[in-house]
């Protein structure tokens, strides 16, 4: 890990992977909504509904994963001056917040036809709302100053408070019994749902990992590269080049 | 779902309102999100190849340009 605390080693790793990432992503995406929307039978509850678990409980995992990948290279960004820590922490957070809107977007259309409404004051729902305004948070915290190292402290603090609520979420479903329905996949004894459900539920899992670390190495080599030129123009104002 | 027609498809058992909407609004904000970041390290990337060619005694061994 602190071999790639230098940018340009890291650098030259990522533009390696950046297009590997693209084509995993591409690749597991389509088998993924294949098997999601026509190869797989609809529930003998929920009917057709249960196609949106595919995008749902893969977004949800993406959307806890995000922030722990956040808030820990928050941590390690700085604890020990780590730039490319400090990168990866703000690089994660857009995407983060992102899989948490498609999270509470999906569960409110399912929510719909399913307890006949878009949202309630459930536990869970509740702590992935919180979880939006954890990330959203700190994304504001890190631009809020005009020196970027305050702004990357302020907003690690806050990360890494915030990382209580991961197991909130979480646990959730045990804790409080309310309306959202328990974990069924990752659970002691093996997972509940049909193979024929797990196939493209797990495909989409890894479409979303493979996506965000695509979105994450192209993130992170644009502010390395707007990094260079920062450096670059305060060399040029300066007259020193 | 072999012998299900195309419109039965779309119609998702009557609950197309409701799983389409999902599919395209997730594919629009990941979408979304991923040229947003294209756009920034184009934009970078063409920043700093200016710069070098401005400031040619910059030599920097880094492998980016």
């Amino acid at each position: 890990m602190l071999r790639y605390a230098n940018p340009n080693r890291f650098m030259r790793l990522a533009r390696v992977l950046t297009p590997w990432s693209a084509g995993l992503a591409v690749l597991l995406t389509a088998a993924g909504l294949w098997f999601a929307l026509v190869d797989s039978p609809p529930d003998y509850q929920q009917g057709e509904t249960v196609r949106i678990m595919y995008v749902h409980v893969p977004a949800a995992w993406m959307s806890l994963f995000c922030y722990v990948v956040m808030a820990v290279s928050a941590g390690v960004g700085v604890i020990w001056k780590h730039p490319v820590a400090d990168v990866a922490a703000k690089a994660s957070a857009p995407v983060g917040a992102a899989f948490t809107v498609i999270t509470l977007i999906s569960g409110a259309f399912w929510g719909k036809p399913m307890w006949g409404a878009w949202w309630v004051w459930d536990a869970r729902l509740t702590a992935e709302l919180v979880l939006l305004f954890l990330y959203l948070g700190y994304i504001a915290l890190i631009h809020a100053f005009d020196d970027p190292a305050r702004g990357l402290k302020a907003g690690a603090v806050l990360a890494l408070v915030g990382v209580i609520n991961v197991p909130i979420i979480k646990f959730s479903v045990d804790w409080w019994n309310t309306l959202h329905q328990p974990a069924s996949v990752v659970k002691m004894g093996g997972p509940s749902i049909d193979g024929s459900m797990l196939v493209p539920l797990l495909l989409m899992a890894l479409a979303f990992k493979a996506y965000y670390i695509y979105v994450l190495l192209v993130k992170m080599r644009a502010e390395i590269t707007a990094g260079k030129v920062r450096a670059l123009r305060l060399r040029q104002v300066h007259g020193t080049a | 779902m072999e012998t299900a027609s195309l419109g039965e498809w779309l119609d998702m058992g009557g609950y197309a309102s409701y799983v389409w909407p999902v599919y395209g609004i997730a594919l629009a904000v990941l979408v979304g999100v991923l040229v947003h970041g294209l756009r920034a390290l184009r934009g970078e990337q063409t920043a700093l190849d200016g710069l070098r060619r401005d400031l040619p005694s910059e030599r920097e061994s880094n492998g980016e340009a």
